[in-house]
């Protein structure tokens, strides 16, 4: 699976991945909202910007060419609306829109490539955001893989019975059919994981066994990382 | 002889939809022991299991560790009972397996360090330390099923119960969990329908027919009284 990647790249080492996800989580919040707010000179800019990215993921010591291509994931969702403005007459609002789209999905995912996602929920919380809503989060991240194999070997299970070979009607009639097992099979995987957790003592609140610290490094990183876009947008964009 | 650690009496229990599950069972685990709960498919064995820690219920009494299973009583049947599900996928939800086996010992009240150690111990025990940070979908069918055994001995039950453990294990994750569950003090209830697993572990079986404990005694005995030593041979010669 695409994510598995993710997985693997958040676990690597480096003085990137060192820093609390809640100093990341502030700088990426700090990009994204100068990245949304750059209007003018945004073909000197959007470069530029996107170099700070590159700089990033050469420092946490990953692939660039592999993380900047999975960042165009992105691109046919930010098409439409780009479409819709280049229809409407406005090219270089559709132009701004895809960059600017692109430029966040790739600062997204340099965040997500270098904080597991256990520090990176726990740094979410950190910032206030719901717990429950992190648990689901986290559920959700887990038990994904567990549903898509089931998925796979359902869809294996109907290909091996001749399911992929008949009429369009019939294969989504079959399809239909799959989607039904897998939410019946989802109801009782979330019951064994319930009956599972209460077997453990679980009495709603998940207790965590280590609780992050900001560290003086922590500090020094979020400094220029927070600063450096902003200092761009001042300098080269203009008024807003 | 002493007071069993889990003694249950005419256990009944019928499935939300009205169907007889469990027929006046009664069944005795004493300290030191390991019994094996055999029987086909649908005879009650998995359901019998879930009641003995309170995650279903029936009627009848269940007395655990001297105490009578009920609403106030529950934490302290949780304490003393470690039940290892069937497929190991379910129980392992956090996002590494320290986590995940430090989460039943964060629960019953242990500080963090405390936890932290018992559950680096238990990983120890079930020889997965070296996986203490992975992520446990990272983990093999038989590392998923140690790392699930850890996190129930972290908890320092006194009673062991494994619903189809060797269910997604090759042979040799078999032959390793049986040396594993050999080197364990604790009692231990097994269900499987795995006899060469059930001789290699149990002292007694109890087999379940239709809901109810249709006999019980030695392994070897109950196997061959119930025809349970799975389908002849095949026959051999020329295609």
């Amino acid at each position: 699976m695409r994510h598995a990647v993710l997985d693997e790249w958040s676990r690597r080492s480096s003085p990137l991945h060192r820093r609390d996800a809640r100093v990341k989580i502030a700088a990426l919040l700090v990009f994204l909202v100068t990245v949304a707010i750059t209007q003018a000179n945004f073909a000197l800019l959007g470069p530029l910007y996107l170099a700070l990215v590159a700089a990033g993921f050469l420092w946490a010591r990953l692939p660039l060419g592999g993380a900047l291509g999975r960042a165009t994931v992105v691109l046919p969702f930010s098409a439409v609306f780009a479409g819709a403005a280049a229809l409407a007459g406005d090219p270089h609002r559709a132009v701004l829109l895809a960059a600017k789209s692109y430029l966040s999905a790739a600062a997204v995912l340099l965040l997500v490539a270098t904080t597991p996602l256990p520090s990176l929920l726990r740094g979410f919380e950190g910032l206030g955001a719901p717990r429950f809503l992190l648990t689901v989060a986290q559920f959700l991240y887990r038990y994904l893989f567990v549903i898509w194999e089931e998925a796979l070997e359902m869809r294996l299970a109907a290909a091996s019975r001749g399911g992929a070979g008949r009429n369009r009607g019939a294969r989504f009639q079959a399809a239909a059919g799959l989607l039904a097992v897998l939410f019946a099979r989802s109801h009782a995987r979330a019951t064994d994981i319930h009956r599972a957790m209460l077997a453990r003592g679980f009495n709603g609140r998940f207790e965590l066994l280590e609780e992050p610290c900001l560290r003086a490094a922590d500090a020094l990183f979020l400094l220029p990382a927070a600063a450096l876009p902003l200092a761009l947008r001042l300098a080269l964009g203009g008024a807003a | 002889m002493s007071e069993p650690l889990i003694e249950v009496r005419n256990l009944r229990y019928r499935y939300p939809d009205g169907t007889p599950a469990l027929e006046g069972v009664d069944f005795r685990l004493h300290a030191g022991e390991t019994v094996a709960l055999l029987g086909p498919n649908g005879s009650g064995k998995t359901t019998f299991v879930l009641h003995l820690n309170g995650l279903l219920r029936g009627e009848g009494s269940i007395r655990v560790c001297g105490l009578p299973l009920g609403p106030d009583t529950l934490s302290h049947a949780r304490r003393k009972i470690g039940l290892v599900f069937q497929d190991a996928d379910s129980q392992l939800f956090m996002p590494t397996v320290l986590e995940d086996v430090a989460f039943g010992p964060l629960n019953l009240g242990a500080g963090r360090t405390e936890a932290r150690a018992r559950a680096l111990d238990a990983l120890e025990r079930v020889g997965m330390a070296a996986a203490a940070h992975r992520p446990p979908w990272h983990l093999s069918a038989g590392e998923k099923q140690r790392a699930a055994i850890a996190g129930i001995l972290a908890m320092n039950p006194e009673i062991l119960i494994l619903d189809e453990p060797t269910t997604f294990l090759d042979p040799p994750g078999a032959a390793a969990l049986v040396s594993l569950l050999r080197c364990l003090p604790q009692a231990k209830i097994v269900v499987t329908h795995d006899i060469g697993f059930a001789q290699a572990v149990a002292q007694r079986a109890v087999f379940f027919k239709k809901g109810t404990v249709a006999g019980e005694g030695m392994v070897p005995e109950i196997v061959n009284r119930f025809g349970w030593n799975g389908p002849p041979p095949e026959r051999r010669g020329r295609p």
